[in-house]
């Protein structure tokens, strides 16, 4: 029976998407405006604009446009304050682009900057094999130095644990204030620099050297200083390309086409430069395209909020794509420990004589596995935990070796423990062990539970049935994976029938039972080879291989440093529950991607209707047919196109920055439920955008 | 719209629906190298063609071989059409005696292009400029070979899709081979007969003069046309014997030979969206793209139908009655021949262009604006409406992609096709395809709108010195009939049928120029070689890739809301791109026309 010290399990997230309250800024914060309204104007450098070729093209035509201007300005003709407004709302066009990256950025900038406050420096004490102690600045350390901290210090660099065990808090890189412990030897060595130690000394082998420990990864990772485009967007940014350029083709070729049409009508006027330029801008997509960055950036931030650090933008795309998850049994699917919901006595034995037992001998085990025993026995027999101090009995805990505990009160020793324990200690008493005793404690194995012993000295009394307990909520969450398509696997040491009891009671799609890491790896590269995509989380050394051979990999910040290197994202949290999250965040970011697409080409359509019209009003005045939405004059129906082409953006920052509500329903209804908005929304919704903008401009006499 | 025509729509379509899937799975067993029924009489044939020409039958290609094999193939038949055509005069089977100069280089480098990238975009007069000899064995053979290269490439498509973790796609010598044996040969041999018994003729008589019983002098040209109508068809060539294609009497006399002429044209196309639902081992996929193709072919020829059985409203003004009635067929009769009606005319319009077939029974430029539109609008979105032979399945797969790529991600996931994952690569090439058609159709009508040639300069003694070798002086755009917006359209349309690789004429152009000739043939060629090299590009990648396998989070391409997609892409894409081109052609035209204003003979000058 497991004894060991417990880690809190944190809080369970009942929503699919994450809501993190600890870390999650407001959307729009002043000080990040701010810096973001500064930084749109930075943007418009060419030679950074470059980099997002739609933009690159508006800002190329902004800057036609106003060089036009100020030739007409200078000659004293044209349509000046057409052209003007023209240009200034063209301007505005990348600047509200650049706005949309520069919040994204900017919110990560705010994070980073709060976590290298953090960063104070650190003085280390170095420890030689010789026992000498030297005191050197933290920045100095190099990978292998062993330091010593204890109680209050800061702890100097990443390392692990070589010798003892203390409380540390690790609320700096989490933001769970509840410490935690790390110990040598295990999956709990590993420790990050910049935590607190609250109690107890520990020696710690400094892991990183100076500029790449976890703290500077992370604030380079919110940052977005290691930014690179991921697969998909630069799929997408190709796809947006070359319509930019499609659209390009479409309206330089106007020019000539129009010269045909009113040479051969015979009246008329070729299109201005201005308003060529403008339809070129409201046809190309310049809504992903100003969008497209912060949407990337926004999708890191989402996943960083929800307390993990995902080594690449890669990785949380990838996650989108999962077909198989990995889940392990304990902590996951499971809580991390059983509880007693059964007193099998044994013949001639009464259950309530059998529950009495269990809890007194029970009373000072404050594993979970105890309080559950003390609790049964209360609800089944009402049982009251008594008080200990007047029975003047004597404790006898846990160990490792007698894998018993108990208590002694007067001349009766109570015990409970391993069947295989309690039969050695009742038979070394004189005791005899009954043959239902094995009968029964197999039978709990099979049904997917740990049998637990209770003897009264050398009298048998029966056995507690500990039975795994599937979380609360995993069941649903499970069929959710389902309609999102994803298979869900058990991953569990225990034997194959308790393996499957557990299985089939929280509805995964199949089970790794005794499972070994090779085993696990064997599993992952098989499904690969299917061509599915596979995450899985994991926390120990012997993790690492798998959570490198899979596609997602969440290591838990409480594993050691080698699963933490081997996977491409760290749950600061420890919840590997996590890992659904993750995937309907990945989900999210090429849904929002998608959609905003879509909505972008649709929007073409009402641009079409506004622009077309107007350009050859003078040429063919019989195209006035197709200005349904009745926009007053040519000159209006032009820049009602552009200023919705330029507010949409702005509009849709906030839906970009938070992405679009990702349902677990199976993928048909969710493609028909966002081609309906994105879609035939993306073609309706501009007509009274663009008419309401029409008679806000005659209003004021602006056109 | 009558009863009647209607009813000649829908049983046109239920024969086609009727012979899609035999049609579909002979090709696919035939590609899958499996026996088919006629391989005990045409498997020697087969072995004997890779014997005489060294083909290892079972050796397969990469995409670069296959592509490369594709080019020296097509770049070996432009060059014997050419030399064929400059080398009429000393070939035999010549009774009119035509020689080079009725093919001028010009013309027959247009002429060769055309053939070898399957347009059949004549600017020439089959009657009055080609031998017979040289109809037969330039033309008519290409007809065949362009239309198996056109198959063979979609099938190396859908092998990419079809197979995983591969290098190769198939071996491109094997795929013309078979595509020519077992599938055109046979059915143009038995439709050529046909089409003989119903008084499509075939001889290599000289013009006959009679006199009419108006008493005036006819010349009537003849020849070996049987044998070109059949292919001509079936591969969706359209090249017509005549210059007046399938609306002359002798190459579709009736209106049973025009039914079975339509047929031959979607038999294949149709059938090879069954092929593709077979080779990548799921049917409904197939059926999807069947769909797609349907809804499309349908909302056209019903539209075309409607605008011109509605007819010319000024007409209606003297007191012409425009609706069908027992006597007279009502609606816009001009350009069509009574003997296939105006429902039988514009399904055939809409059929060919669909197709990339080309041929016509009617003259398109006679249409009414709407009704001219539908022809024009199918062109230019790449003919995948089942499309040409081969060309047709790889264009609406291309469309597939896109419409995968953006719509997918709307499901969060990377999108995939087929189980295909679609990324960079397959993006970027299916972008260079449909950037390479846009450009090729919008720039040169622009240019051609616009640009002007010089006036012969005169010598001293008052004689021409410098000719304008490339177009008569002046506008290009003179060179069409029409003034305004209808001679837009016809300029439009032609470089749209050029590119397309459609070859049917809007008519109402002189296109044999030096100039149309140059750069209607440098459409064909884009249209053609940078459409189909970046789809091979695509196979080449996806033939790489794992198939994924479906799940409940995988975008279904198999259902009704696919199918949506598709059609939705087509359309949006193709209008997006070509609208204000089409606004200042036959949109325009179509309002004028209500406010009482027709084009006419041009008066056009700058």
């Amino acid at each position: 029976m497991a004894a060991t010290t417990q880690i809190p399990i944190p809080v369970q997230q009942q929503s699919l998407l994450p809501s993190n309250p600890r870390r999650s800024r407001p959307l729009f914060d002043w000080e990040i405006i701010r810096r973001a309204i500064a930084e749109s104007f930075v943007k418009l450098n060419p030679r950074t604009l470059i980099k997002n070729p739609v933009m690159f093209v508006v800002e190329a035509g902004a800057f036609l446009v106003t060089t036009f201007l100020m030739r007409d300005a200078i000659a004293g003709n044209g349509q000046i304050g057409f052209s003007f407004q023209v240009s200034l709302w063209l301007w505005f066009t990348v600047l509200f682009a650049n706005f949309a990256e520069a919040m994204a950025e900017a919110r990560g900038k705010a994070q980073a900057d709060t976590l290298r406050k953090t960063k104070r420096d650190v003085i280390a004490k170095r420890i030689f094999g010789d026992g000498s102690v030297d005191l050197l600045p933290a920045a100095q350390l190099r990978s292998g130095d062993v330091v010593i901290a204890e109680a209050g210090d800061l702890i100097p660099g990443d390392g692990e644990v070589i010798d003892g065990i203390a409380t540390i808090d690790e609320s700096v890189i989490t933001g769970e204030s509840a410490p935690v412990i790390r110990e040598s030897g295990g999956d709990r060595s590993a420790v990050t620099g910049g935590t607190k130690v609250l109690s107890d000394q520990i020696r710690i082998r400094i892991t990183s050297n100076p500029g790449e420990t976890f703290l500077d990864r992370m604030i380079a990772l919110v940052e977005g200083a290691e930014r690179q485009k991921t697969p998909n967007e630069t799929a997408l940014n190709i796809l947006i390309a070359g319509l930019t350029l499609i659209f390009l083709l479409a309206v330089a070729t106007l020019d000539p086409f129009a010269t045909y049409a009113v040479v051969s009508a015979g009246s008329g006027s070729i299109p201005a430069i201005a308003v060529l330029v403008s339809l070129l801008v409201c046809l190309i997509p310049t809504t992903i395209g100003g969008l497209l960055s912060a949407i990337g950036i926004a999708g890191m931030d989402r996943v960083m909020q929800d307390n993990v650090l995902a080594m690449s933008g890669k990785a949380v795309e990838a996650s989108g794509d999962i077909d198989t998850l990995l889940l392990d049994k304990t902590g996951t699917i499971t809580l991390g420990n059983r509880q007693a919901v059964e007193f099998i006595a044994l013949p001639g034995v009464e259950e309530r004589e059998l529950a009495d037992a269990a809890q007194l001998s029970s009373l000072a085990d404050e594993t979970p596995e105890g309080r559950s025993i003390v609790i049964l026995a209360k609800e089944k027999h009402g049982l009251r935990g008594r008080e200990i101090g007047d029975r003047e009995a004597q404790f006898i805990p846990f160990s490792a070796y007698t894998r018993m505990s108990g208590v002694n009160i007067g001349d009766r020793q109570l015990r409970k423990g391993a069947t295989q324990a309690l039969e050695h200690f009742v038979r070394r008493l004189g005791g005899f062990v009954p043959k239902e005793f094995a009968e029964w404690s197999d039978r709990i194995s099979r049904l997917g539970g740990t049998p637990l012993g209770v003897a009264d000295g050398p009298q048998l009394l029966g056995l507690i049935y500990l039975k795994d307990i599937v979380k609360g909520g995993m069941k649903d969450r499970i069929a959710q994976l389902r309609a999102m398509g994803i298979r869900s696997v058990m991953v569990t040491g225990d034997n194959p029938l308790t393996a499957a009891a557990i299985a089939s009671e929280a509805g995964v799609d199949d089970f790794l039972a005794q499972a070994t890491p090779a085993d696990k790896l064997a599993y992952i590269k098989r499904e690969q080879a299917e061509g599915r995509l596979v995450a899985m989380t994991g926390d120990g050394t012997n993790d690492a291989p798998a959570l490198a051979q899979a596609d997602v990999g969440l290591a838990m910040n409480t594993g050691t440093m080698a699963a933490k290197e081997a996977g491409n994202m760290v749950d600061l949290d420890s919840n590997p529950t996590k890992l659904i999250e993750i995937v309907a965040i990945g989900k999210q970011l090429l849904i929002t991607r998608g959609a905003l697409t879509t909505f972008s080409i649709a929007n073409d359509v009402a641009k079409y209707f506004a622009i077309i019209p107007a350009m050859f009003m003078a040429t063919y005045p019989a195209l006035a047919k197709f200005n349904i939405m009745g926009l007053h004059t040519p000159q209006s129906a032009v820049l009602a196109a552009v200023i919705f082409n330029a507010l949409i953006i702005i509009a849709l920052v906030p839906l970009a920055l938070r992405g679009v509500k990702y349902r677990p329903i199976g993928a048909a209804s969710l493609l028909r439920r966002n081609i309906l908005i994105y879609g035939i929304g993306g073609i309706l919704v501009p007509f009274p955008g663009i008419w309401a903008i029409d008679q806000l401009l005659v209003l004021l006499h602006l056109a | 719209m009558t009863p009647n025509g209607v009813l000649q729509i829908l049983a046109y379509f239920a024969i086609i629906l009727l012979l899609t899937r035999p049609t579909g799975l002979f090709m696919a067993k035939l590609f899958d190298g499996k026996r088919t029924f006629l391989h005990p009489i045409l498997r020697r044939v087969e072995t004997f063609t890779y014997r005489i020409c060294g083909v290892q039958e079972q050796v397969e290609q990469r995409w670069t071989q296959y592509t490369f094999a594709l080019i020296a193939f097509s770049v070996a038949s432009f060059v014997v059409i050419y030399v064929l055509q400059r080398l009429q005069g000393f070939l035999p089977l010549n009774p009119q005696g035509f020689s080079a100069s009725n093919v001028p280089p010009d013309l027959a480098f247009n002429t060769a292009v055309s053939f070898v990238t399957n347009t059949n975009w004549q600017a020439y007069s089959g009657e009055s400029t080609l031998s017979y000899f040289v109809q037969m064995s330039a033309l008519t053979v290409q007809n065949f070979a362009s239309a198996a290269v056109g198959i063979a490439a979609a099938i190396a498509l859908v092998r990419g899709f079809s197979r995983e973790r591969a290098n190769t796609i198939g071996n491109f010598w094997v795929d013309l081979t078979r595509a020519t044996i077992y599938i055109l040969l046979p059915i143009a041999v038995i439709a050529a007969l046909f089409f003989c018994s119903q008084g499509v003729i075939q001889n290599f008589n000289s013009y006959t003069h009679v006199k009419t019983l108006e008493g005036a002098g006819q010349v009537i040209a003849q020849g070996p046309v049987a044998s070109q109508e059949a292919i001509k068809m079936l591969g969706t060539n359209g090249g017509g014997f005549f210059n007046a294609n399938s609306a002359h009497p002798f190459e579709n006399p009736s209106p049973i030979t025009n039914f079975v002429q339509l047929i031959l044209i979607f038999l294949i196309p149709a059938g090879l969206t069954y092929t593709f639902g077979v080779m990548i081992g799921d049917r409904r996929q197939g059926w999807a793209i069947f769909g797609a193709c349907s809804a499309m072919f349908l909302a056209g020829a019903f539209t075309c139908y409607w605008a011109e059985q509605k007819g010319n409203p000024l007409l209606s003004r003297f007191g012409i009655e425009a609706a069908a009635t027992p006597g007279q067929p009502g609606g816009n009769m001009e350009g069509k021949e009574t003997r296939f009606g105006i429902a039988a005319s514009t399904l055939f319009a809409t059929v060919t262009t669909d197709a990339s077939c080309g041929a016509v029974n009617s003259m398109h430029d006679s249409y009414t604006p709407l009704g001219g539109l539908v022809p024009l609008f199918n062109i230019q979105t790449g003919e995948v409406i089942f499309g040409g032979a081969g060309a047709g399945l790889y264009g609406i797969l291309l469309y597939a992609v896109l419409a995968v790529f953006i719509a997918g991600l709307m499901v969060g996931r990377t999108p995939e096709y087929i189980g295909k994952k679609i990324e960079q690569k397959e993006v970027k090439m299916a972008m260079l395809a449909l950037i390479s058609t846009a450009f090729s159709i919008l720039v040169f009508s622009a240019i051609s709108s616009v640009i002007k040639f010089a006036p012969p300069t005169k010598d001293a003694k008052g004689q021409p010195a410098v000719h304008s070798y490339w177009n008569p002086p002046g506008a290009a755009a003179s060179n069409v009939a029409d003034s305004g917006a209808h001679g837009f359209s016809e300029m439009l349309y032609a470089y749209s049928s050029g590119t397309g690789n459609n070859g049917s004429a809007f008519a109402g152009i002189t296109a044999n120029t030096p100039w149309y000739d140059l750069t209607i043939g440098l459409a064909m060629l884009i249209g053609r070689f940078l459409f189909v090299i970046p789809l091979l590009a695509v196979s080449g990648s996806l033939v790489k890739k794992k198939r994924i396998p479906p799940s409940a989070g995988t975008l279904p391409t198999n259902g009704p809301m696919f199918v949506g997609l598709v059609v939705g892409t087509v359309i949006l894409v193709g209008a997006l791109t070509f609208f204000p081109a089409l606004a200042l052609g036959p949109i325009v035209e179509h309002f004028l026309m209500y406010q009482g204003r027709l084009f006419s003979l041009a008066l056009f000058s700058f």
